[in-house]
């Protein structure tokens, strides 16, 4: 809030304030714009690091019997790679874009708690630097795989202290993602514009409301189990130590009552993105908003009851699995009628194909793959053959790539324009869009096929008598077509800054108040704070004679 | 790809597709139900998604005015919630069935069977067998990394096998892809697991939670033998080991029984209880296994010495150090081993 006062609106200084002053802009900021661009820009570093440790990996598995990476570092690469996608660019990610619109979207000046969200910020970030600390520790990094199953991660099985950085990392940034939800529950609920009722707010400010509560209430269990895990590690304390009568399955229910949740916290706000981009780019109204916005409170809560079908070869009873089974399932109705509805919103609409449609048309049709694979593997019976193989990995990258990825891609290629006041180069867009989904189909579709074949994930390497070597080729190909993609991404971020068309305050002729501002949005977000009528001020401000809140 | 995928019944085919068990037979089916139901929702899908791309593209540039503006159908929203419903509800259903058919209880075998029951420890990074009872008899043999179970013939009384699963550190899973589902080994807990098979030969698997450094290394060998052949099996096991007579022979055991072998691994001996380790496989009838270091190599004499000599030259990481043996030693060694059939 300081720096609506101190800056201008206006960008007409001639000289440009020297690079110290600017690096410390950024440094100390608590505009949501800022946070908002720096957690994006965080994600984008931590993605190329995820994805080339990825490409790495692939190598490894070309043929049977590499010997490219030693078995530790294969290890741990699989480690830092799961623990980096989903905490240090999926969340931060999907809540950069978030901080950034969500207050633009609601009418607001800034978000509830301007320094909280700071602080959410560099927690999330401190908290990544203290996992890839463990370079530096003896031992280095941890080897435990994302979910570190005890006892592996007990002094017994890991004694340096790369586990330690790991989960003191994972705690740290926990309480910054912790921070982040909570105040998007209190922007949403205190800080709408006038007119903005619970009923009316943009689809995507509606999920990330709920993607918000099931963060406040899953992220707790997550960092009271890391810590329990260093109360054994430094303090002697028993609980996941089997050798002294703790419980490796006590471990697994209390990750998984978060890591279950954690997949729909990664995929829910890419759900409220798509439900922005298209309806804008279809040139039609969201179908079914109420029936969306009860699905994905319908997602939520019901998800908080299927984590244990991460486990049904743990061996628990037939009852349980079934329960666990029946959970699942139901999941998958509120998200087919989403989908439902997003092809109805297209049918009948007024195709504009411009990028951030072509990422949102990659969502809907790789999405509702890794969603049926996701039925395939609710059957326990099915899961207990093709859990923990590549037949899983093949599946949640379907979801989070497919689904999470594209919707981001969608959601950046739309915003940015906003954000800088450029366009993103159309055509590197589209050179990004065609290696990316062609690289993702060939390194994914043969995964569900080595995994039908009986190849565990998490092997660094395998024998020649295995007939897996084909399908591992074809995706380490997919992998090395893929990999060019982030590049163009990450190129066309930088130079468009400079290169790209100017954009204007509405360049796609959008329907949320985030357009009503200029590109890039004053400090203070708006000079007069808007009163809205309906769910698409900006169309009832285009059609007067024909506006939305007639029909809501 | 379908050759690849169905492919005949070599052991370097671990296929789901190709079951060989009855519980493998009916989570196949049930795979391939389920295919059929999801395959049929993604058609579809993608093809109102394709057809409602390929409508709304020919409106496109047409005019400049927006489209009709739907804001939803209730009618259609309940349908579309209501019809997804029913499929949920038949496969929670069949699943409820297979579920059932492949974990039966472990303490009721089928009248008229004659069940084996095993204990199966994991270790970091291979698998301890211990033979509990067959057909009713008590059997107490230790071995490792090699499980023999017999077959159970058409027509007569069926020989499920239960698993009695183990772990003497961390996690891991017990999964042989042709002969069903895989069960995890926990430390602290005893899983069960029901293995029957229809076939003889030779079934491979491998450990399917990440346990460490070599889990990409702890495999697994199921060897389906004929009732006779097993008995043969139990019988062989069930000796203890060769006593040498021979004067160099002697010497060899002798430098065995002096080397720190002895405080890992254990050879059953008639006079002798000095080889009783137990935090390395059971060494009594090494020889009759066809592999070592939990199937990744062969179990030949150049492969032993060299294992002996570095464990971690062939799988490094392995928790068994290399002791520097002298080529007197190294050759007093493997001449033991090599004698133990």
């Amino acid at each position: 809030m300081a720096t609506a006062e101190i800056e201008p609106a206006a960008t007409a200084t001639p000289s440009p304030p020297p690079w110290t002053a600017t690096l410390h802009e950024w440094l100390v900021t608590v505009d949501h714009k800022k946070i908002g661009v720096l957690y994006v820009l965080m994600a984008v570093f931590f993605l190329l690091i995820g994805g080339a440790a990825a490409l790495l990996m692939r190598i490894q598995l070309w043929a049977p019997q590499l010997t490219f990476l030693p078995p530790i570092t294969f290890n741990q690469f699989f480690t830092l790679h799961g623990t980096t996608m989903v905490f240090f660019v999926g969340m931060p990610v999907l809540i950069g874009i978030a901080n950034y619109a969500i207050p633009l979207m609601i009418g607001a000046r800034d978000m509830a708690f301007p320094r909280m969200n700071a602080f959410g910020f560099w927690t999330t970030f401190f908290g990544a630097v203290l996992v890839y600390f463990s370079f530096l520790v003896p031992g280095g990094p941890p080897a435990i795989g994302w979910f570190a199953y005890a006892p592996l991660t007990e002094n017994s099985f890991a004694r340096g202290p790369g586990v330690d950085c790991w989960a003191l990392g994972l705690i740290v940034s926990g309480i910054g993602t912790t921070t982040g939800a909570m105040n998007f529950i209190a922007t949403i609920l205190c800080m709408r514009c006038p007119g903005m009722t619970l009923r009316k707010v943009p689809f995507f400010v509606w999920v990330m409301f709920w993607t918000s509560l099931q963060i406040v209430v899953v992220m707790p269990p997550l960092t009271a189990a890391l810590t329990m895990l260093e109360f054994d590690r430094q303090l002697g304390a028993h609980f996941f130590d089997t050798q002294a009568g703790g419980s490796a399955y006590l471990w697994q229910h209390l990750f998984w009552f978060f890591g279950h949740p954690e997949v729909y916290i990664l995929v829910l706000p890419a759900f409220g993105m798509i439900s922005e981009v298209v309806p804008v780019f279809s040139r039609k109204v969201l179908f079914g908003y109420e029936f969306m916005a009860a699905a994905t409170a319908a997602i939520v809560v019901i998800s908080l009851g299927v984590w244990a079908h991460h486990m049904f070869s743990v061996g628990m009873s037939r009852t349980l699995d079934l329960f666990f089974v029946a959970a699942t399932m139901l999941v998958s109705i509120p998200t087919g009628i989403k989908l439902f509805n997003w092809l109805a919103t297209v049918y009948g609409g007024k195709l504009v194909l411009k990028s951030p449609m072509l990422f949102a048309l990659g969502f809907l049709s790789m999405f509702v793959i890794g969603g049926l694979t996701g039925v395939i593997l609710a059957c326990a019976p099915i899961d207990f053959q093709v859990t923990d193989t590549y037949f899983v990995v093949g599946h949640f990258h379907w979801v989070l790539i497919g689904g999470t990825l594209f919707g981001v891609f969608s959601a950046i290629h739309y915003w940015y324009p906003k954000v800088t006041g450029r366009m993103l180069s159309e055509r590197l867009a589209r050179w990004q869009f065609w290696l990316f989904i062609i690289g993702f189909i060939v390194t994914f579709a043969p995964m569900h096929i080595a995994g039908i074949l009986g190849m565990p994930r998490r092997i660094y390497t395998y024998g020649s008598d295995r007939p897996w070597e084909i399908w591992n080729q074809i995706a380490t190909i997919g992998a090395l077509i893929q990999a060019p993609s982030y590049l163009i991404f990450a190129y066309n971020l930088v130079v468009s800054l400079w290169k790209g068309d100017v954009a204007g305050d509405d360049p796609w002729d959008a329907w949320t108040l985030e357009w009503a501002t200029t590109s890039p949005p004053p400090p203070y977000n708006f000079a007069v704070i808007p009163t809205v009528k309906s769910r698409r001020p900006l169309w009832d401000l285009k059609h007067p004679d024909d506006p939305d809140w007639k029909y809501e | 790809m379908l050759a690849l995928l169905a492919a005949a019944s070599q052991p370097e085919n671990l296929s789901i597709l190709s079951p060989a068990s009855p519980s493998a037979e009916s989570i196949k089916g049930l795979l391939i139900l389920v295919c059929a139901i999801t395959g049929g929702i993604l058609v579809l899908v993608e093809g109102i998604l394709i057809y409602a791309l390929v409508r709304s593209r020919r409106r496109a540039g047409r005019d400049d005015a927006e489209p009709p503006q739907v804001y939803g159908s209730k009618p259609i929203e309940i349908a579309w919630t209501v019809a997804p419903g029913i499929v949920v509800f038949v496969l929670v259903l069949l699943v409820g069935r297979v579920l059932w058919e492949v974990r039966p209880d472990a303490d009721k075998p089928p009248p008229g069977a004659k069940p084996l029951y095993v204990t199966v420890v994991g270790h970091q990074w291979w698998w301890e067998y211990r033979y509990d009872s067959y057909d009713g008899r008590e059997l107490g043999i230790t071995t490792a990394n090699e499980l023999h179970i017999p077959v159970s013939e058409p027509g007569k009384p069926p020989r499920p096998v239960y698993l009695n699963l183990q772990s003497a550190d961390v996690c891991h899973s017990f999964w042989v892809p042709r002969l069903g589902g895989k069960t995890d080994l926990l430390p602290g807990r005893a899983n069960t697991m029901w293995l029957q098979a229809d076939q003889t030969g030779l079934f491979l698997g491998q450990c399917a939670e990440y346990c460490g450094t070599q889990h990409a290394n702890m495999l697994l060998r199921v060897v389906v033998e004929s009732p006779e052949e097993f008995e043969r099996y139990l019988a062989e096991e069930a000796k203890p080991a060769i006593d040498p007579t021979e004067k160099t022979a002697l010497a060899d055991k002798n430098t065995f029984r002096s080397l720190s072998c002895v405080n890992c691994h254990t050879i059953r001996d008639k006079q002798d209880t000095r080889v009783n380790g137990t935090f390395g496989p059971d060494l009594t009838h090494l020889m009759a296994r066809k592999t070592i270091a939990s199937g990744m190599v062969e179990n030949t004499p150049e492969n032993l010495r060299k294992w002996v000599l570095s464990p971690n030259s062939i799988k490094p990481g392995c928790l068994m150090s290399g002791f520097e043996l002298n080529e007197r030693e190294m050759n007093s060694v493997i001449g033991y081993l090599k004698s133990l059939k």
